[in-house]
């Protein structure tokens, strides 16, 4: 078991009272899963993954990642995470901020040279090495701040919302990527989305969660094969889960 | 409001009062060589509480107590007339004028050249590097010998000392402004644009708006400063009036409590300006539903 | 050409028929032939007119005209200054501005660094500030005991340049560099330990700012009764000047990297010094060079005005302040000179690492 959350509480105190991020979560996420987390803005799914990066500190219940808690997890370099935005450092160059975690946790010249080219190959960023992050366009950022997640080789992978400011052609380009790419490395993923067809082609299992307080409504299982063209989209059995996700976030709103 | 208390108050209180208990601590350490040169001539016996307590009551100290500082401002405010020659209140009037005459014409000098500016590229690129160069003449370190000349050619009184301060005050507003009118979203731009709005429209109704929340940040600055010209502008005049007339004297006789309570009456006098234009800027933001 | 291009040239263009109307018999030949080619060059206004003459517009034409116009005018400054003669001179400022707006015109859509426009078009303006100083000192008879004409004044840098020297190297490289080096490094350093604890930060930003808002100037008579006539007094003076200023800028500049930055580095398990090197330096960078510019001006100044309140007899404040009792502007003016001559180069030194430290702030990034 990668990740296992037990009845995981937390709540926020802000100015308006105590909100609930997360309820009661119950989940367990296997070795080389993909695993999909949905819902509505405010139903906790970026706050789980920051839980389980050990940027959040939960209020209640337990969560372990790899066995340990999520602190000596982050020690131990555990997963690789990545944000939003591509936050790259604007005085690095491509290659040098690719290569920044290795330099933090003290690997030789040679092997940060050698693994960076790796990875900048392996994302298609061959020849932009030497360019800065505002030389380069947004989808080619966030492919940099993927390299760089997966540079030093940890077996779990956190991506919250990596491809939610790009436009639908890169977007789609890029979940390719990202699905060849689990495949070759076999890594677990977890992966935060919003969008109801990127979650549904990307992954094994979708997380349907839903706000106030922020709890999980449904988590399905999918049986598409391992082998996902682009088209697969149009195929009944991706529409059916697609339809099982939708009605899994309407009845979360039901009780609104 | 407990929370702004822990989170605002208390640091700032806090490093006050450590700022003050080693202000003490360096009254008694600086003051002690004379007090006990003292001591040994009168052949008195001392113990650490006299010296404490001696250090404390010099009419000349190195570095007075601010507690002898705090009392000198009481006696030369509350207690004396207002026109009497020796009332603090009257000297900051007369440096506190001139600091507003020099502030309105600074900012007035420093809008209109960033609108030539922001409106001309000859202009810009003519004149932006010689405002930058302008700050580097320390201006305030002639300011003397042109308040000299100026009363020379007849100019006396409050204008040239306002002149100072107006030379200091309009850089930060020409920076500021320049950067403010050129503020507005090329969006925006565009959209006007699309309105076939003249380039007068254009300035009215986006650059101008714009550019108000920069104004009031560089006028922040500007006042300031125009504090700092006005006090030294008052270093030459022969140490009449205003309160850099009052460090000036208190240097030449050894009144080193009566430089610190200038000091601090010219520190009081620049919160308080600083804090008035930081209110007219609530208000107008407000008025202008600038978001906070 | 533009609206404001055809009013720059057809004011010009009045000026110098004014000159000759009014000086046929009194200019000297250059002057005449100066206004002689102002109204030529207006005729390019009429398309008629303008057919008919061999003149192309271009700003170098322009740049020539008014050059020979201002040389003119110098050279007929000593016999005083009749009306057409002034003419003449705003006819040659027309002209020069003339010339900048053609070069802008033309340089509109180029992109990247330009030199001339960058370097020549400010240095042209420059000239064009000196020249009225000159004219107009000389021109109306202004004792050079109110306002020296820049020539007399930097025939006194060539002069006096012995005494110059000793006077910079007293309060630039003495009292100056020293004050600066200390109060910035000691404030740089300092802002880094508070920075470690929220409390002490959010104690020292506001007490910070408000200190540097402060007439800090007029601790100058305190510092001096304590550490003597000589340039410590003054590096005193500078070292408090240049202290709260950078410790502000340091403080902001190191909390500037963004929440996600400083979570990536989280992730990461980074430590303090990690962190400290990797992202919080390399971020506080531009608040850093803006404090490093102000305190470039106001460590100058702090030296200058604290020598006001005794030295000894060298070093730039304390000859400004005797020379003008002494009636002797001209050195005094050279005496500035100097001052804004190093205050300029540090300004522009800084500057210029400022662009190669911090390339790719949003305000220098190129594509």
């Amino acid at each position: 078991m990668v990740i296992k959350a037990d009845k995981l509480n937390l709540d926020f105190e802000t100015n308006d009272g105590v909100v609930h991020a997360l309820r009661d979560l119950d989940l367990e996420i296997g070795a080389g899963e993909f695993v999909s987390f949905i819902g509505p803005s405010g139903c906790g799914k970026t706050t789980f993954l920051r839980v389980i990066a050990d940027l959040e500190t939960p209020t209640g219940g337990s969560i372990a990642v790899n066995g340990k808690p999520p602190e000596q997890a982050r020690l131990a370099r555990a997963y690789g995470y990545v944000f939003q935005a591509p936050a790259l450092l604007s005085w690095r160059t491509i290659a040098r901020n690719i290569s920044l975690p290795l330099e933090i946790m003290g690997l030789s010249r040679g092997e940060q040279q050698e693994r960076v080219e790796r990875m900048i190959n392996l994302v298609g960023l061959d020849g932009f090495g030497g360019k800065f992050p505002w030389q380069l366009s947004g989808g080619m950022q966030q492919r940099a701040s993927i390299a760089r997640a997966l540079a030093f080789d940890a077996d779990l992978l956190l991506m919250d919302e990596p491809f939610g400011a790009l436009d639908e052609i890169v977007r789609d380009h890029l979940n390719e990527k990202l699905l060849q790419l689990w495949k070759k490395t076999g890594k677990t993923i977890c992966f935060v989305t919003h969008s109801i067809p990127e979650a549904v082609y990307l992954s094994t299992k979708i997380v349907v969660m839903s706000p106030r307080p922020g709890r999980i409504t449904d988590v399905i299982t999918s049986d598409l094969p391992d082998d996902r063209p682009l088209d697969i989209r149009e195929t009944p059995k991706f529409l059916e889960i697609a339809q099982r996700v939708r009605e899994g976030l309407r009845e979360g709103h039901a009780d609104d | 409001m407990t929370d702004m208390l822990r989170q605002k108050l208390l640091p700032v209180l806090t490093i006050v009062a450590a700022i003050a208990v080693i202000w003490y601590g360096f009254t008694v350490y600086l003051n002690a060589p004379w007090q006990l040169d003292q001591y040994e001539k009168t052949a008195t016996e001392w113990s650490m509480t006299d010296l404490v307590r001696d250090t404390m009551a010099h009419d000349r100290p190195v570095l007075p107590a601010p507690h002898q500082v705090v009392a000198e401002i009481w006696k030369t405010t509350v207690k004396k007339k207002v026109t009497s020659k020796r009332s603090l209140i009257y000297h900051s009037w007369i440096t506190l004028s001139s600091t507003l005459l020099g502030f309105v014409m600074g900012t007035f000098t420093g809008m209109m050249l960033a609108i030539f500016i922001v409106e001309n590229r000859a202009m810009d690129k003519s004149l932006m590097p010689w405002i930058i160069t302008s700050q580097t003449i320390p201006i305030l370190a002639i300011a003397p010998m042109i308040i000299v000349v100026l009363n020379a050619v007849g100019l006396s009184g409050l204008l040239p000392k306002a002149l100072i301060s107006t030379y200091l005050s309009f850089f930060p507003i020409a920076v500021g402004m320049v950067k403010g009118l050129r503020s507005p979203d090329p969006m925006l731009i565009d959209l006007m644009r699309t309105y076939n709005c003249s380039r007068w429209q254009l300035f009215f109704t986006l650059r101008l708006p714009s550019s108000v929340p920069y104004l009031f940040t560089s006028m922040k600055i500007a006042i300031a400063i125009s504090l700092v010209g006005a006090i030294v502008g008052e270093l030459p005049t022969g140490a009449v009036a205003g309160l850099g007339a009052r460090l000036l004297s208190g240097s030449y006789y050894g009144q080193t409590i009566q430089i610190w309570s200038a000091l601090l009456t010219a520190a009081t006098l620049a919160a308080l300006l600083v804090i008035a234009v930081n209110i007219a800027a609530q208000i107008t933001h407000r008025m202008m539903g600038v978001p906070k | 050409m533009t609206g404001l291009q055809k009013l720059l040239n057809a004011a010009a263009a009045l000026c110098g028929l004014y000159a000759l109307v009014d000086g046929f018999t009194a200019l000297s030949p250059a002057l005449l032939l100066a206004a002689g080619l102002v109204v030529v060059c207006g005729m390019r206004l009429s398309p008629v007119l303008a057919a008919a003459l061999p003149v192309v517009i271009c700003p170098q034409l322009d740049l020539v005209i008014s050059l020979i116009a201002a040389g003119a005018v110098l050279a007929a400054l000593q016999d005083g200054m009749a009306g057409a003669v002034w003419a003449i001179a705003i006819a040659a400022w027309l002209h020069g501005w003339l010339a900048v707006e053609k070069t802008m015109a033309d340089d509109a859509d180029a992109t990247g660094f330009n030199w001339v426009v960058s370097l020549g078009v400010p240095l042209f303006f420059g000239f064009w500030l000196l020249f009225f100083w000159e004219a107009l000192t000389i021109g109306l008879g202004i004792p050079t005991v109110l306002l020296p004409p820049p020539s007399m004044i930097g025939a006194r840098l060539v002069t006096s340049t012995a005494i110059l020297m000793a006077d910079f190297q007293q309060t630039f490289l003495k009292a100056v560099l020293a004050g600066y080096t200390i109060g910035c490094g000691s404030a740089f350093v300092i802002a880094i330990l508070v920075d470690r604890s929220n409390f002490l930060r959010r104690g020292f930003l506001p007490i910070g700012n408000f200190i540097s808002a402060l007439p800090i100037i007029g601790v100058a008579p305190i510092m001096v009764m304590w550490f003597g006539f000589d340039w410590q007094s003054k590096a005193a003076v500078v070292v408090i000047m240049t202290f709260f200023p950078m410790m502000v800028n340091t403080l902001s500049g190191l909390s500037a990297a963004s929440a996600m930055e400083r979570d990536l580095f989280d992730t990461y398990a980074a430590g303090y010094w990690q962190t400290l090197f990797k992202l919080q330096l390399p971020a506080a960078m531009p608040f850093i060079f803006n404090a490093l510019k102000i305190n470039s001006t106001l460590a100058l100044i702090g030296a200058i005005v604290a020598e006001f309140f005794g030295t000894p007899i060298v070093g730039i404040g304390f000859r400004i302040s005797t020379e003008v009792g002494r009636m002797n502007l001209d050195m005094v003016w050279a005496e500035i000179a100097v001052a804004a001559l190093a205050g300029s180069a540090s300004y522009g030194a800084l500057s210029l690492l400022e662009r190669r430290i911090t390339f790719w702030h949003p305000s220098y990034r190129t594509k």
